[in-house]
C-alpha cells in the first residue's frame, strides 16, 4: 500500500483502473448505431437476472458495461457463452433488443482479429 | 415456298436453341457433381420406383398446369397455366402438325416453329389440315391471353392476387421484354403470311385480312419472321440468366425430390436446383408478414433466393426474416427456403463463433419418474404455463420431475437458427445426457420451439409429446377430470407447432371440449406469425410491434373471451401492450378446466393442497 490511498483507507486495483479518457469506445458507438434501443439501457440487470447461460458468467447488463469502458477482451470472453435465446430481451423494461446486440457483437469481434 | 431451302432467319432460333441444349446439361451436370456418393446411391434406390411416375404427374400438373398457383389464386393460375401448358402444347402439337405433314419425326426443329412461312396454308389435306390450323390457332389465343394477364399483372397487379410484384434485376428485364415480344410477333409473323397466301386458320387469317387492308404485307414477310426468329433465340440466351432457369430446372427438381435427394442441410446438388427452380413469382412476398405489415420489402424468400443464386446474400437479407415458414408454405415449388435460409447463416456464423464449452453435467440422483417436464427458456418467463402443467399433472396422478428447475437448459434451437451450428450441437449434446440419466419414459415439453428441434435434432431414446397432444390424450382417457365452459375461444398456431410439427387438431380439441372455438381468418397451414420469433435477428422492436398488433387484431375479429395458443413465446409476444382480450395458454386453460376436487373425490377435499405439496418436494 503507497501513496494518498493509504491516508483514506482505501485503494485502486491495477487491473479496475479505468481511464475514461483513453478507453476504446468504438465498438459500442457502432453497436448502438446498429441496434439503435442500446441507448435506452438504464442498466437495471434484469437481463442478467434472467439469463439462461448465467450460470456460465453471462450478464447482459455487465456486457453493456464492459463494453462502454471498452474492456473488450473480457466481453469477448463472456459472449461465448450465450445461448441467443432471447429472455433477455423478453424481460428488458426498455425494449433493448439484447440479443441482436449479442449477435452484432460477435460479428463485430470477428471482424476486428 | 420449300422447307429445304433453309430461309436465313431459322439461324437466331436455332444457335439459341443450340445454346439452351447444350447449356443446361453442362450446367445441370456441375451441380449433380456436388452429390455425395450416398446422394447418388439413394437416387438409384428410387429411380426405378414408382416415384419416378409420381414425379411425372406432378411436372405435369405443377410445371404445366400451375395447380399450386391457381389454388393461391386463379387468375394468376391462368396466367402461368396459358403461358406455360399453351406454349407447350405449341411445340408439341406443332410438332406433330410436321410429323403428319412429312412423314418423317426426324423434320428440322425448326420446321415446327416456322411452319406457317413455309406452308401457309397447313397440310394439304383438307381435314387434317383444317383441324390443325383451327387448334394451333387456339393455343396461340391461349398463349396470347396469358400474356395479355401478364401484362396486366405489371401494372394493375391486384387484379391477379397480388399486393406486390417481384422487384426485376436486369438479366430477368430482358427476359421478361424477349418472352412480351414472342407471341406477338408469332401472331403476326403468321397473320402476315396468311394475309399473303390468302388461307389459314380462322385466327391468323382474319387477322391478315384486316392487316392487308392497311399494310404492304409482302414486304413485311420476311422481317416479320426474323424478328420472331431473332426474340425466340434471344430469349433462349437470356433464359439461364434470368428467372426463367426455372422453366427446365423446376423438371428436374421434381424429379430429385420424388428420388429423395432433399436434405435438411442442402449440402447436395439439391440446393442449387431449388434456388434456380424459383420462377420469382412473388407469392412468397404476398403472404410474408414483413412486407404487409412491417414495410420490410429486401428480405423475402424471392429475394434471399435471388441473391443466393448471383452470390452471397447480404446480412440484412439473411438475417430479417422470421422463419415462420409462411412463404415455404405458399411456394408453388415448395422450395425449402427456410432450410436454404439457416444454411445460409450457418456458413456465415460458424467461423465467428466457435462452440463455447458447456458444463458437464452433474450426475443423477432424482427420484424415479414417468414424465420429464422440459419448460424450456421462454416457458419460465411465463410460469402460468408451468404452474398450470404442474398443477394438472399432480392432479392426474403422474409422476413427473422438470428438468430444467433451475432454468439452466436449453433446447439451442435459437442457436441454430442464428447459424451458429457449433454451438447448437454442443448445447444439444449436454441437453440429451441431461434427458438420458432420468430415466423417464416420455419427455414432455410446453414449448414449440423446442418440441420441432428435440424432434429433429435429437437422438432420444424416449418420445417427445408437446402438451397439446398430451394434455388432449389425458382429455381423451379421463374425461371427468376437467369441465365444459361457454368461454369462446380463438386458437392461435404457433408457427413451429402448426407449419413447424404439423400439430393442428390437438390444441382445437381441446379447445371444444372445454369450451368453444372461434374461428378465426388465419388458420392452420395459413397461420400467421405473432412476430416474436426469435429467428428474426434483424427486425427492429417497433418493427415487431407492427406484426403482431395485425396478428392479433386477426384473432379477436370473432371477439372471443380468450385467445389461446400453445406456445410461451406467441403468449408473451401477444400479451404485452395493451390488450382488452387475455391470451392464455392452452394449459392455463386447461388449468381452469380441471373438475373441481370436491366433485371428483367428495371425501377427499381438502387434501388437494398437501398432496401437490408433497410433489413439490419430490423435485
Ligand atoms: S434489462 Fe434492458 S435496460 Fe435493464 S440492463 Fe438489461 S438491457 Fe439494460
Ligand atoms: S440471449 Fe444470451 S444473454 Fe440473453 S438471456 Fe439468453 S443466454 Fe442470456
Ligand atoms: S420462392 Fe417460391 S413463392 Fe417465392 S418467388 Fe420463388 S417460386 Fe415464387
Ligand atoms: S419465413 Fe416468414 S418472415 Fe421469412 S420470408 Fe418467409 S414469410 Fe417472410
Ligand atoms: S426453444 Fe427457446 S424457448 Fe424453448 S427452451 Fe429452447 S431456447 Fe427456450
Amino acid at each position: 500500500m503507497n501513496g494518498k490511498n493509504d491516508k483514506w483507507g482505501f485503494h485502486t486495483e491495477k487491473s479496475n483502473l479505468i481511464t475514461l479518457d483513453s478507453n476504446d469506445r468504438s465498438l459500442v458507438n457502432i453497436l448502438a448505431e446498429q441496434v439503435p434501443s442500446l441507448n435506452s439501457c438504464f442498466f437495471c440487470g434484469s437481463c442478467g437476472a434472467t439469463c439462461t447461460a448465467s450460470d456460465d458468467g453471462m450478464n447482459f447488463r455487465l456486457v453493456h458495461l464492459l463494453l462502454r469502458r471498452g474492456e473488450l477482451q473480457t466481453v469477448n470472453k463472456i459472449i461465448r457463452s450465450c445461448l441467443l435465446c432471447g429472455k433477455c430481451t423478453l424481460v428488458c423494461p426498455r425494449n433493448v433488443d439484447t440479443r441482436a446486440v449479442i449477435y452484432n457483437l460477435k460479428i463485430l469481434i470477428h471482424e476486428l482479429h | 415456298m420449300n422447307f429445304t431451302e433453309h430461309p436465313a432467319f431459322v439461324f437466331p432460333f436455332v444457335v439459341g436453341m443450340l445454346f439452351i441444349f447444350i447449356y443446361l446439361p453442362v450446367i445441370y451436370v456441375t451441380w449433380l457433381r456436388k452429390n455425395s456418393l450416398a446422394d447418388f446411391k439413394t437416387i438409384l434406390r428410387s429411380i426405378f420406383t414408382t416415384n419416378t411416375l409420381k414425379a411425372v404427374r406432378e411436372i405435369f400438373s405443377e410445371c404445366l398446369l400451375h395447380r399450386r398457383i391457381f389454388r393461391y389464386n386463379i387468375r394468376l393460375g391462368y396466367m402461368h397455366m396459358s403461358l406455360a401448358f399453351g406454349w407447350f402444347l405449341l411445340i408439341v402439337v406443332g410438332k406433330i402438325e410436321t410429323m403428319v405433314f412429312t412423314h418423317d419425326g426426324f423434320n428440322p426443329p425448326y420446321l415446327p416453329v416456322f411452319f406457317k412461312y413455309f406452308y401457309p396454308s397447313g397440310i394439304p389435306d383438307t381435314f387434317k389440315g383444317r383441324f390443325f390450323l383451327m387448334i394451333m390457332d387456339l393455343l396461340l389465343i391461349l398463349v396470347l391471353s396469358g400474356l395479355f394477364l401478364a401484362f396486366l399483372k405489371r401494372f394493375r397487379s391486384r387484379v391477379l392476387g397480388m399486393k406486390r410484384t417481384t422487384k426485376h434485376i436486369f438479366p430477368d428485364r430482358i427476359a421478361l421484354t424477349f418472352l412480351w415480344f414472342i407471341f406477338p410477333l408469332r401472331w403476326f409473323a403468321e397473320s402476315v403470311t396468311a394475309g399473303i397466301a390468302g388461307s389459314g386458320g380462322f385466327f391468323t387469317l382474319g387477322s391478315g385480312r384486316a392487316l392487308a387492308s392497311f399494310l404492304p404485307l409482302e414486304d413485311l414477310l420476311l422481317p416479320s419472321w426474323w424478328a420472331y426468329s431473332i426474340v425466340l433465340g434471344g430469349f433462349f440466351f437470356a433464359l439461364p440468366f434470368s428467372r426463367y432457369m426455372h422453366i427446365f430446372t423446376e423438371v428436374v427438381l421434381i424429379f430429385l425430390k420424388y428420388w429423395n435427394l432433399a436434405t435438411p442441410e442442402r449440402q447436395n446438388a439439391y440446393a442449387d436446383f431449388e434456388i434456380n427452380a424459383c420462377s420469382r413469382c412473388g407469392i412468397c412476398t404476398n403472404v410474408c408478414q414483413l412486407s404487409a405489415d412491417a414495410g420490410i420489402t429486401h428480405s423475402q424468400a424471392v429475394y434471399f433466393l435471388r441473391d443466393l443464386r448471383y452470390g452471397t446474400p447480404e446480412r440484412p437479407v439473411l438475417e430479417n426474416c422470421f422463419l415462420c415458414g409462411r412463404c415455404s408454405q405458399a411456394c408453388p415449388v415448395e422450395i425449402g427456403i427456410d432450410q436454404l435460409r439457416i444454411a445460409g447463416r450457418k456458413r456465415m456464423m460458424n467461423a465467428i463463433a466457435p462452440a463455447a464449452e458447456m458444463r458437464p453435467v452433474v450426475s443423477a440422483n432424482g427420484e424415479k419418474v414417468d414424465v420429464l417436464y422440459f419448460a424450456g427458456c421462454m416457458s419460465h418467463l411465463t410460469p402460468g404455463i408451468i404452474d398450470a402443467t404442474r398443477e394438472i399433472l399432480t392432479r392426474a396422478g403422474i409422476r413427473f420431475s422438470v428438468l430444467d428447475d433451475r432454468e439452466e437448459v436449453c433446447c439451442g434451437r435459437p442457436a441454430r437458427q442464428a447459424g451458429f451450428a457449433d454451438q447448437a450441437r454442443s448445447i444439444i449434446a449436454r441437453t440429451t445426457a441431461l434427458i438420458n440419466r432420468s430415466g423417464a419414459s416420455l419427455l414432455l415439453v410446453t414449448c414449440p420451439i423446442c418440441y420441432k428441434v428435440f424432434n429433429e435434432e435429437y437422438d432420444l431414446p424416449i418420445p417427445v409429446e408437446h402438451h397439446t397432444v398430451f394434455l388432449n390424450r389425458l382429455m381423451t382417457e379421463r374425461p371427468s377430470l376437467f369441465r365444459k365452459s361457454s368461454l369462446r375461444m380463438s386458437y392461435h398456431d404457433p408457427c413451429d407447432l402448426g407449419r413447424g410439427s404439423g400439430i393442428y387438431e390437438q390444441p382445437r380439441s381441446i379447445i371444444r371440449r372445454t369450451g368453444v372455438l372461434v374461428s378465426a381468418a388465419h388458420e392452420r397451414e395459413d397461420a400467421l406469425c405473432c412476430g416474436g420469433s426469435l429467428a428474426n435477428l434483424a427486425i427492429t422492436p417497433r418493427q415487431r410491434t407492427l406484426v403482431t398488433d395485425s396478428a392479433y387484431q386477426m384473432l379477436t375479429a370473432g371477439n372471443p373471451d380468450y385467445v389461446v395458443t400453445s406456445c410461451p413465446l406467441c403468449k408473451k409476444t401477444f400479451a404485452a401492450g395493451k390488450r382488452e382480450i387475455p391470451v392464455a395458454d392452452i394449459a392455463e386453460i386447461a388449468r381452469m378446466m380441471l373438475q373441481p376436487e370436491e366433485i371428483l373425490h367428495p371425501e377427499k377435499a381438502g387434501e388437494a393442497e398437501l398432496e401437490s405439496e408433497g410433489q413439490e418436494i419430490c423435485q
